[in-house]
Formats: C-alpha cells, structure tokens, sequence
C-alpha cells in the first residue's frame, strides 16, 4: 500500500479506496473529515490540487478533490457527498488558496455552500444579470436545445 | 486607509486583448491589492460537453482555445482512454508528443512576442512571431489547419505524419533552434531588458505551491514539476529531454524557462520522427464502461485535466475542465503586490494568461442564450448613447 494511502486510512479510518489504475485513486470519505484529509495531503505528503469537481448525482452532490502527487504521477482523488437537502461541504480556502476560486465556481454552478468561505461571491456569473438560484449544472436546471427546436 | 485609491484595469488589458478586469488597489506608485474579476467570456463548455458523444467532444474543447487547441482535446481523449482502459499504439504516441511539442514552440514564441511589445521592444515581438510563422506552417501541412488541429481521438490520432514531412520538419527544427538561440541571447544579453524584467513580479516558491501554480508559472520559482515528466503518456517517457527548473521568480526567469523550453521541444521532436514506431495510428475503443477517467497534459502554460464521468452510455455524464490559467491568474495577487503600477501591467501578463481557457460559460436562461452578440452591440450602442446626452 501506497504511504499516503496509508497515512490516509490511519487517519480517518472509514475512507473507502477505489484503485481505478495504480495512478489513479479515488478514495471516498465522510464529508465532516475532509479538512484534516485535504490538510494531510497538502502539507504532510506536498501533494498540489489539481482543481475539484463537482457533480449533481442521484445520491447528493458529489465534490470531488484532485491532489496530483508530483513525485510519483499518482491522482489522488478524495470524494465528499454533501445530501440534496443539505449542500455543504467546509471550505478549505481560508487554509487553501488554491481552493479559493474553484470554491466559488461550485457555489454558481451548483450552489453548493462552502461555509468558512471568506468571500463566496460569483466567479464567472454575472452579478447583475445571472438570476439568483439557477444553478446550470444540476440534474433539474432545464435544458432545452435551440437546435432541436427550430 | 485614505490614501488608498484604485486604478482598474479592464475590461479590457491594455496589452493582451482579452476581456478581464483587474482592480488594483495602490498606495501611491506602490501596489498594495489586487481584486481579479473574470466572467466576460465564460462559454459553457463543461455545460454543453455532457449532450455530445466521445467522438464529438474533442472537437468542442478544441475551441476552449486557440493557442491550446492541441493540449484540450489530448487530455480529453487521454482522460477517455483511462476510463476505457485503452491504450493507442506507439506510433500515435509519438505523433501526438511531435504535435504537441510544436504547440508548445509556438505558444512560447507568441508569449516572447507579447512580452517585448509589452515592454515596448516592437522588434522582438516582430522576430518572435516571424519564427512562429514557419510553426503555423508545418502544423498546416501536417494537420491541414495552421490552428485547431483535429489530431486527436479517443485511442489515436486522425491523421499520419509522412515519411515524406518528416525532414521538412526536422529543417524548420534547425531554423528555429537558430533563431531562438539568438533571440534569447539578445533578450538576455541586453542590459535594458534585464533591468527591466529582474526582480519584478516574483512569485515564491511558498507561493507557488500554496496556489497550486503550474507550468512556466510554477518552474521558474523553483517548484520542479512538469506533467509529461511526472504522470508520463504519449511519447514523453521514452524520449531524452529536460525539465527546465530556474530559482529566482521573477518575469525574467519566466521568459528564460519559455526560452529555454522551446530548445526541449525542439529535441523531443527530433528524437520522435527519429525513432517513429511504425504501424497503426489508432486503437478501437467500442464502449466507454462506467466510472470515471482523469487524462492530464502539460499544455504551455502549465496543467490541463480533464475528468470524465461516464455512465456506459456513449455520452459523459459529467465532464471537468480545468485550465491551466485557472489556477495561474488567481497567483497574480501575490504577486503583483509591493510592486509598482508600472510593473503590474507585466506581471499580470507574465503568467501568459488564457481567459478563455478560465471561463467556459456563456449567460443562459431557461436553456436560451441570453445575450447574443448583436444584443451585446445594442447595449455597447446605447451606453455610447447616454455618455454622448450626458455632455
């Protein structure tokens, strides 16, 4: 086993691993354990943050957080789930400056709420013009397809 | 504090024609902030990719950018290809390094290019842009596009390198080897230039790292990373070349690394039309399982990922982008502070920022585009309208 995985389990040890290649790990975790997780690879294994994911499953939303670890080439990717009624996951920005800005993109495009966020205004939407609680990346955000229609 | 004030600049950079606005907030000459507004340009990318198919989506994030037209799509295939478990033979391997390689020259060239016009050295924009003419012409012949090259795909590439291409490539090589030798003499030979861009605009290596900078953003501060190297795909493994490394921060060694990384590009297109693996350029892939699939790529300015989330349909069920000025452009506020207004201009320019990499979304509601561009004219017109009764 890998010593960031293993540091990793010690650490909270109901993470689950999911080996998809030997570079390729996604290791999924109780949303209320992510800062020590994200802390202990940041600062204890100097893994860099590639940037995170957010996606809008039938579970919940689903945040996911790329570490790349330079050294050996391996993903480290640690999944929260934050429920539907519920959105929100800690923020790591105040500790993180990294996370700062793509924080801010899954808080527009998802409206998912990073609590401790110091400043969680719209990155790219507009905030004149962008309706407030339209989130165009969830599953219920209506589609409809100009092309089709015409 | 009183004698604070605010000097924007933007929408529009006065030197890089792309829309962002950068609020800079000073203490007489001194820069002491920086707040960073982007959202002009955002296309919806991540929001339109999930309505297409493996096949089409290249051709989508192909337009992320056009100077990066090669490094979207190759790690969106690579991202691809690691959810399908699929691997394209060696020839493509090379082709795609050969490709991506001459990408990198000519971004580097266009950056150097902008640089001097930024500090007003109208000739070294006039010599960079002259070499990367000849870039823009072997692309042409090999892709059949002087941009957007349509090279890749999931399990290879579209198209061959010839034998008979190979050595008209390999003289253009021998051309710009010279050129940029002697430009990065005259660039750093130069007295002027060097007062100029020493010591200005340093980013820490602290600083890198807490930002998660990447690419000829990260490497002349010291952070020793490269993706080619580190998480190796196509060709990069099996070819000789350099990761270039340089300590002191400032714009000076960010030019010096594009320099001197254009030299390393050079030579791993030499060794791989040398050693170009003969037989097919692609592998089948007939069904994308579900699960996911991460593909990276070290484009010019630094990091590209792509993550793919996929259901077992021919579609993804999400698909996650990330530029590398994404993470480059948040830098600039550390490191445009305690300079000058006049150095600003350059810093920000420094990271050789890509807006439309950053934002890839447009204004929707309900589905519709909200703002076309005509709409964009009428409010440009009308605005234009007020200032005028005001007078």
């Amino acid at each position: 086993m890998r010593e960031a995985e293993a540091g990793l389990k010690q650490l909270v040890p109901d993470a689950e691993v999911c080996e998809h290649n030997p570079k390729r790990l996604y290791i999924k975790i109780p949303r209320d354990r992510l800062t020590e997780a994200a802390k202990y690879l940041h600062r204890e294994r100097g893994m860099r943050l590639s940037i995170c994911t957010g996606i809008d499953t039938r579970e919940g939303f689903e945040v996911l957080y790329h570490f790349s670890e330079d050294s050996t080439g391996t993903m480290y990717t640690l999944k929260v789930l934050a429920p539907k009624d519920d959105p929100r996951i800690d923020s790591q920005a105040p500790w993180f400056p990294a996370t700062d800005w793509i924080e801010r993109e899954m808080h527009e495009l998802l409206g998912i709420d990073f609590p401790g966020h110091p400043n969680l205004i719209p990155l790219f939407t507009s905030d004149t013009d962008w309706e407030k609680g339209k989130y165009p990346l969830r599953r219920d955000y209506e589609r409809r397809d100009e092309a089709h229609e015409q | 504090m009183s004698n604070r004030r605010i000097v924007p600049i933007g929408p529009y950079h006065p030197l890089q024609e792309e829309p962002e606005f950068f609020k800079l907030i000073v203490e007489g000459e001194t820069v002491v902030d920086l707040e960073i507004n982007l959202g002009y340009n955002h296309r919806g990318h991540e929001f339109v990719s999930p309505e297409l198919t493996y096949d089409q989506i290249p051709f989508l994030v192909e337009r992320i950018c056009g100077i990066c037209s090669n490094s979207h799509p190759l790690a969106c295939v690579l991202a691809v290809e690691d959810c399908a478990g699929v691997k394209p033979p060696p020839r493509a391997d090379y082709i795609r390094s050969t490709v991506h390689e001459l990408e990198r020259i000519h971004s580097h060239l266009l950056w150097v290019g902008l640089a001097g016009h930024f500090i007003g050295y109208n000739t070294v924009w006039m010599w960079a842009w002259r070499y990367r003419e000849h870039i823009l012409e072997l692309f042409e012949m090999i892709t059949g596009n002087r941009n957007h090259y349509a090279m890749n795909k999931p399990g290879g590439v579209r198209r061959d390198i010839k034998a008979e291409q190979i050595p008209q490539i390999l003289a253009v090589m021998d051309v710009v080897d010279k050129k940029v030798m002697m430009l990065t003499k005259a660039v750093l030979d130069d007295p002027v230039i060097r007062s100029r861009l020493e010591g200005v605009g340093v980013l820490t290596r602290e600083q890198a790292i807490a930002y998660s900078v990447t690419g000829p953003t990260a490497r002349p501060s010291g952070v020793d990373i490269d993706v080619r190297r580190d998480d190796p795909h196509c060709a990069y493994d099996r070819v000789p070349w350099n990761v270039i490394v340089l300590n002191e921060g400032d714009v000076l060694a960010k030019a010096k690394a594009r320099l001197l990384e254009i030299f390393e590009s050079t030579r791993i297109i030499r060794a791989c039309l040398k050693d170009l693996p003969e037989g097919p350029i692609e592998s089948r892939i007939d069904e994308v399982p579900p699960g996911e699939g991460i593909g990276r790529t070290e484009a010019p300015r630094g990091e590209v990922f792509h993550y793919i989330r996929s259901d077992g349909t021919n579609r993804p069920l999400r698909h996650k982008v990330r530029a590398p000025s994404f993470m480059n452009i948040a830098s600039n506020v550390v490191a445009v502070k305690g300079g000058s207004i006049a150095d600003a201009a350059l810093t920000l320019a420094a990271v050789d920022p890509c807006y439309c990499c950053t934002e890839r979304m447009a204004a929707f509601e309900d589905g519709k585009l909200k703002l076309t561009g005509k709409d964009l004219l009428r409010l440009s017109w009308a605005k234009t309208e007020r200032i005028r009764e005001r007078l």
